[in-house]
């Protein structure tokens, strides 16, 4: 018996019908062709959120952002007119690449008047403009005006810096579609400390989104988190979550929160016990404006057993909202068909207290130890699907987002090849 | 190089770090009895500690009163091998590592 109602249709997967309910096959996750067209199908079409406007506050505040799977990378940076605009990070004198520091692959923050080439000194201004060209006599009828940097599609949406390498690409707001308009007004400018992780994790980017778009694993993989009876329980319980939703190529997940607080305080550990937080965040939300009235799209199926939700913006966005007011992102970034770069984000509002601060970083530690036990299962994964053994894998009615990723890539890599034909 | 409330916490210093990374590395680089004995030295003090230091802004925390934020975060970092893991690495993590690129100073 489900513990929460399932739709008419009988179950969350049934209500999309488009989906099905056959198995799935993972061939997706292990063929270096695919990923190259993934690659031209998808990151090189979709808005790619790429960070928030808080990483740039004034003039001159800038950002590198690597994207391996498009080939390229960006600089983002604030310009005079107080806009956001990104640019490839390429200098148009001999491609160098314009703003890096001592190792070119890594990415690089700061804040500067202009750009200066370290190979020839070449400077453009922070809207793109080449300013300065040096010995600009020795070159052939050269124009300034010719030589701006490249510019790339960038919009922001509540904060989140998005950019789009496409220029036919529709507007942001269209894109990102009834989920983020149903988010609109949350207070996430007041969310502004942050602690970002990174790690390398030897797994297609696909795979990690299944990890985090299903709850299903929780109660085992990460069973030796919680004492042995509340272990047990979760366990023999399961997982199921209150609500299902998909407005395509996005799709979200709505779950119970019966950790934050929890009912019986004898199921967490001491210090969470102590300092009033964990995995779930800190128990009591903070006190902002913003939290009581939340947006008509947080807890879509309006129940009272709320805890968070998880919303799968396409490609490669995981927006989590935790009910006592904060939020995390993961990004999936893409560098082989095998590998990819994972980034975590937790945006608090800011402690005024060193126990609001101990309750962040117990929050912060908790998750780490969580993320650890996932991106490591990831490379298991990885290479026993390689091995093509098994091909075909049967997803339950809790992996409903997972069908719908599969899907949603097949859907964009099938809909590229056959406009290119 | 803590405040005088919890000079028994003063053999402990080498914990008052300033980096996850930091923390992380020495919990790795530690035996179980070394946590424990750390954890059952600070644990008990942790309610106190949190009302002593929220006396002060978080911002303005004078030297000391900042040393024993950053031991706390230490036995924030120890209270997954003690309360448990009974080990220093999360269990079921292999080779797999995660990097805390950036956090709020303190």
């Amino acid at each position: 018996m489900p513990h929460f109602t399932k739709p008419e249709a009988g179950s969350w997967t049934e209500n999309y019908p488009e989906l099905g309910t056959s198995p799935v096959n993972y061939e997706d996750s292990i063929d270096p062709a695919y990923y190259e067209a993934e690659k031209e199908a998808i990151f090189k079409k979709t808005w790619l959120n790429v960070g928030r406007v808080e990483q740039v506050p004034k003039v001159g505040s800038y950002f590198t952002k690597e994207l391996a799977v498009a080939d390229t990378s960006l600089v983002i940076v604030r310009g005079k007119d107080k806009e956001i605009r990104a640019f490839h990070n390429v200098c148009r004198h001999r491609g160098n690449k314009l703003v890096w520091n001592d190792f070119p692959g890594e990415e690089v923050k700061g804040t500067c008047r202009q750009f200066t080439c370290k190979y020839h000194a070449w400077r453009y201004s922070l809207d793109g403009d080449l300013t300065f060209v040096q010995q600009e006599k020795e070159f052939f009828d050269l124009d300034k005006a010719d030589y701006g940097l490249k510019l790339v599609r960038c919009e922001v949406w509540e904060g989140f810096v998005f950019v789009n390498l496409d220029p036919e690409a529709q507007p942001l707001k269209e894109y990102l579609g009834e989920f983020a308009k149903g988010l609109e007004g949350y207070p996430f400018h007041e969310m502004t400390e942050v602690f970002t992780y990174k790690a390398e994790i030897g797994s297609n980017w696909k795979l990690f989104i299944d990890a985090f778009a299903e709850f299903y694993h929780a109660p085992v993989l990460h069973m030796k988190q919680a004492v042995k009876d509340e272990a047990d329980k979760l366990f023999n319980v399961g997982y199921e979550a209150l609500h299902y939703e998909i407005h395509s190529p996005h799709s979200m997940i709505s779950s119970w929160g019966g950790m934050s607080p929890p009912k019986d305080l004898t199921i967490v550990k001491p210090i969470e016990r102590v300092l009033r937080s964990g995995l779930f965040g800190p128990w009591e939300a903070p006190d902002i404006e913003g939290l009581e009235n939340l947006p008509t799209g947080l807890n879509p199926g309006r129940h009272r057993a709320w805890g968070n939700d998880s919303f799968e913006f396409f490609p490669n966005m995981t927006l989590l909202i935790w009910k006592p007011g904060w939020y995390l992102t993961y990004h999936y970034w893409p560098t082989a068909v095998d590998k990819h770069i994972f980034e975590a984000n937790l945006y608090f509002v800011p402690a005024k207290t060193a126990r609001e601060r101990l309750k962040q970083e117990l929050a912060a530690v908790t998750f780490k130890e969580y993320a650890l036990q996932d991106g490591n299962t990831l490379e298991a994964t990885q290479t026993m699907l390689k091995s093509r053994v098994v091909t075909e894998f049967p997803l339950c009615d809790q992996e409903l987002l997972l069908r719908h990723l599969h899907k949603t890539v097949a859907d964009y890599v099938k809909e590229h090849t056959d406009a290119a034909q | 190089m803590l405040p005088s409330e919890f000079a028994a916490l003063e053999p402990f210093n080498a914990w008052v770090l300033e980096s996850e990374r930091d923390r992380y590395s020495k919990r790795l680089a530690s035996s179980m009895e070394e946590m424990q004995t750390f954890y059952d030295a600070a644990f008990p003090l942790l309610e106190q500690a949190s009302d002593h230091l929220d006396k002060f802004p978080l911002s303005e925390l004078p030297e000391q009163e900042r040393n024993l934020l950053l031991l706390m975060f230490s036995l924030v970092n120890v209270s997954f091998p003690v309360e448990v893991w009974k080990q220093a690495r999360v269990p079921d993590s292999g080779a797999a590592y995660m990097d805390l690129v950036v956090e709020p100073k303190v």
